[in-house]
């Protein structure tokens, strides 16, 4: 009896951690209707960086974390293009009451990533993100490789080096 | 026996089990699985001195906000559920969300051409002054509307929507129209889409319309007023329409949306038969280094919901957002605005600089500034007539002309904020706050009960990278006010380790309470720990009561003293 249920649940494990490599992984974005900063439309299909990595990072011009993520990567962002070719999308999910902000926030802050709008939150619900900032890493073939929640100085450093390890054409663990 | 059989079973389980997994992926193949979840949960202590004892807490001393949320997708297929649980709610959200269930779920379809949603969902048509519904888990409000959604897509260019169900209220189920149907259309056009030879024009035009009508049952209405009873003859279908337009010209951006609302007598506007309109506008410039935003906003008894008789944030059918700047800092956001559906007028400008690098006024590390004002007064409503007084019950309400200013000032907040860093390892931001904030109508308390309280903030948040990984973090606040509690100063502490832990300790003491007994210290010691998608805080403390806003919409907070642990994760 033991030795049944011990193989049963090997079974059961195998075929969860097989799964768990094909049904838990984004293979392809959700398709969404965004915006770009100047109000025109966008779809999220249309985010890519010719099979190189990317970096989509989901904030509001109200969090302190999320501007502190981007602002630090904004520091660094024309090194990061010009050694590794990763390209950032900021995804913006401040709603009506701040979204016309964002443009002038981004110019005003000297940002020169790609920044879209999400202000009925369509694709953060698609991305099931829950609290911001909320980073996404994608491999060149635009599948999510890892995800993180939260910011803390130093973060953008692990991000890099994952980056970094993908051109490499090591795997994420 | 017993022991051959169950190794029987086992064995035939197995060769049945391979096969079904071998063959659901060959079926399901290019099927997806994702969710979050978020578990916010409470031990509540008794604190006297906030005026928290054992029979306010009611025996219920451990308190829990939940939900889980799984999503399916199989090519152009998807289906989705959340299920919430609050047992019971937490302190601050309404008891009617006691409960557990399933309030969300939906399949959709969609191509290219058309998106078909049955079940929940979240729609917004344009700004959202006729038809927004979304969720914001932070204040406990869900509008999503349950019944059919399509989309049309017919050319590039060319959106239609159509939308028909009803709004969630808690965990009533809608049954004997026991509230309203909504139904509504939105067209959008985006011309240099539409006609190729606008494809390269410097001039970009978007043009949209929206009809939203709501039906609810009921023809009469008896009212109490003055002692009497006034039957009310209501109109049983409310529509709402109106029209927008993003003009874009090179760095210029101009965005409008005017609605309008046939006449709509509820418990919100108490019970008045006058149409409803409003005006948002905002136009910006931005270019690299300096962002110009000038927004205005004209609402005229706007307030538009699913049921009538309800006064709360449940059932809106539109989206009403303030157009005062959301600030995060605690002192900051102690006196928040919120719009006001019955009637406001108002103005805001935000201006955003940035010096770069190794330029003249930015140093060697450059500099950021950020400066807004904004002020929202009330209407210059008139009487109808000389026996009517304003906004009287089961009248047409008053008149006022459009984009007319009042003479109250609602609010007011005149801002600045300096981003700088110093070196490689320090970075500051620098605060400075003037607003006014009139109590007793954003609170809707009674005229003179409270007043109108003005208060200058100063912020200094200070971040030190130790290390590559470790950073160190502190705020000082001040609030000094002549009003209400009088001043305040706060201080934190955060240490952050990357990428995983963080602590902080927190305070704000009420120093300047006239009254000492509630010159009091809010304390809260918190820790957290993050590993990829998954998040885990705990924190202590003794909690102020205030106002949480999230996008405009406001929820208060009674005070509270316990322990919190929140649980986040999405896969």
């Amino acid at each position: 009896m033991k030795t049944a249920r011990i193989l049963l649940f090997f079974a059961l494990i195998s075929s969860c951690t097989f799964a768990q490599e094909s049904i838990f992984t984004y293979k392809k974005l959700p398709s969404v209707k965004l915006k770009t900063v100047k109000g025109l439309p966008f779809t999220s299909d249309s985010i890519q960086n010719n099979g190189k990595p990317m970096i989509i990072s989901f904030w509001a011009t109200w969090c302190k974390p999320c501007v502190r993520e981007l602002t630090t990567i904004s520091d660094v962002y024309d090194e990061w293009v010009a050694e590794t070719g990763v390209k950032l999308y900021a995804i913006s999910v401040d709603d009506s009451r701040s979204m016309t902000l964002v443009g002038p926030m981004i110019n005003g802050k000297g940002w020169g990533f790609n920044v879209l709008l999400d202000p009925n939150s369509d694709f953060k619900r698609a991305m099931n993100v829950g609290p911001i900032p909320h980073t996404f890493l994608l491999n060149g073939k635009g599948e999510v490789v890892y995800q993180h929640t939260s910011f803390a100085e130093g973060d953008e450093l692990n991000l890099i080096e994952m980056v970094r390890k993908l051109n490499r054409g090591e795997e994420i663990k | 026996m017993n022991r051959r059989i169950c190794c029987f079973l086992g064995a035939i389980s197995l060769l049945f089990l391979v096969p079904v997994v071998v063959r659901s992926q060959d079926i399901l193949k290019g099927s997806e699985v994702h969710g979050s979840m978020q578990a916010d949960a409470s031990y509540y202590l008794t604190d006297p001195k906030t005026g928290i004892t054992d029979s306010t807490l009611a025996g219920k001393l451990i308190r829990m906000n939940a939900f889980t949320e799984v999503n399916y997708s199989l090519g152009n297929f998807t289906a989705g559920m959340r299920f919430e649980a609050y047992l019971p709610p937490l302190i601050g959200y309404d008891a009617q969300y006691n409960g557990v269930g399933v309030p969300y779920w939906y399949v959709n379809y969609k191509n290219d051409f058309i998106d078909i949603t049955a079940g929940n969902f979240y729609e917004q048509f344009g700004y959202g002054m006729m038809l927004r519904t979304y969720q914001e888990w932070t204040l406990g409000f869900d509008n999503s509307l349950r019944g059919l959604r399509v989309k049309v897509m017919p050319t590039k260019g060319i959106t239609f929507k159509g939308v028909y169900g009803v709004q969630r209220y808690y965990w009533e189920p809608y049954k004997d129209y026991n509230r309203g149907i909504v139904k509504g259309g939105d067209a959008e056009f985006y011309l240099n889409d539409i006609f190729t030879s606008l494809n390269d024009a410097k001039v970009k035009l978007t043009l949209g319309g929206s009809f939203v009508s709501d039906y609810q049952q009921g023809t009469t209405k008896d009212i109490p007023s003055d002692g009497k009873i006034l039957a009310l003859k209501l109109p049983e279908n409310v529509a709402s329409y109106g029209g927008r337009f993003n003009l874009n010209i090179g760095d210029f951006n101009w965005f409008t949306e005017y609605a309008h609302k046939i006449n709509d007598p509820s418990a919100l506007n108490n019970y008045i038969y006058k149409n409803g309109n409003g005006l948002f506008t905002n136009l910006s410039f931005s270019k690299p280094g300096l962002g110009i935003s000038l927004m205005s906003k004209w609402i005229d008894n706007m307030g538009y919901k699913s049921d009538r008789s309800v006064t709360n944030n449940m059932v809106n059918i539109n989206y009403l957002p303030s157009i005062t700047k959301e600030h995060s800092y605690a002192l900051a956001s102690m006196y928040p605005y919120s719009t006001q559906p019955n009637g406001e007028v108002g103005i805001s400008g935000t201006v955003t600089l940035h010096f770069p690098k190794n330029s003249k006024l930015g140093g060697k590390t450059g500099l950021s500034i950020a400066a807004n004002f904004s002020q929202v007064n009330g209407l210059n409503k008139t009487a109808v007539n000389d026996t009517t007084l304003v906004g009287q019950l089961g009248t047409l309400g008053y008149t006022s002309t459009f984009y007319g200013f009042g003479s109250d000032v609602y609010y007011q907040d005149a801002n600045v904020e300096v981003t700088k860093k110093f070196g490689k390892k320090w970075k500051g931001i620098f605060t400075y706050l003037y607003q006014t904030y009139n109590k007793d109508v954003v609170e809707s308390h009674a005229p003179g009960d409270y007043g109108t309280i003005y208060s200058q903030i100063g912020i200094v948040d200070i971040a030190w990278n130790i290390t590559k990984k470790h950073t160190l973090r502190w705020e000082v606040q001040g609030l000094w006010t002549k009003q209400d509690k009088g001043n305040w100063v706060a201080g934190l502490v955060e240490l952050t380790i990357s990428p995983a832990w963080f602590i902080s300790v927190m305070d704000q003491y009420n120093y300047g309470n006239s009254d000492e007994t509630q010159r009091l210290n809010y304390y809260t010691l918190s820790a957290g720990y993050t590993n990829h998608s998954t998040r885990v805080a705990l924190s202590y403390g003794r909690q102020r009561e205030g106002i949480i806003c999230v996008g405009g919409v406001c929820r208060y907070v009674p005070a509270t003293n316990g322990l919190t642990l929140t649980v986040t994760s999405s896969f």
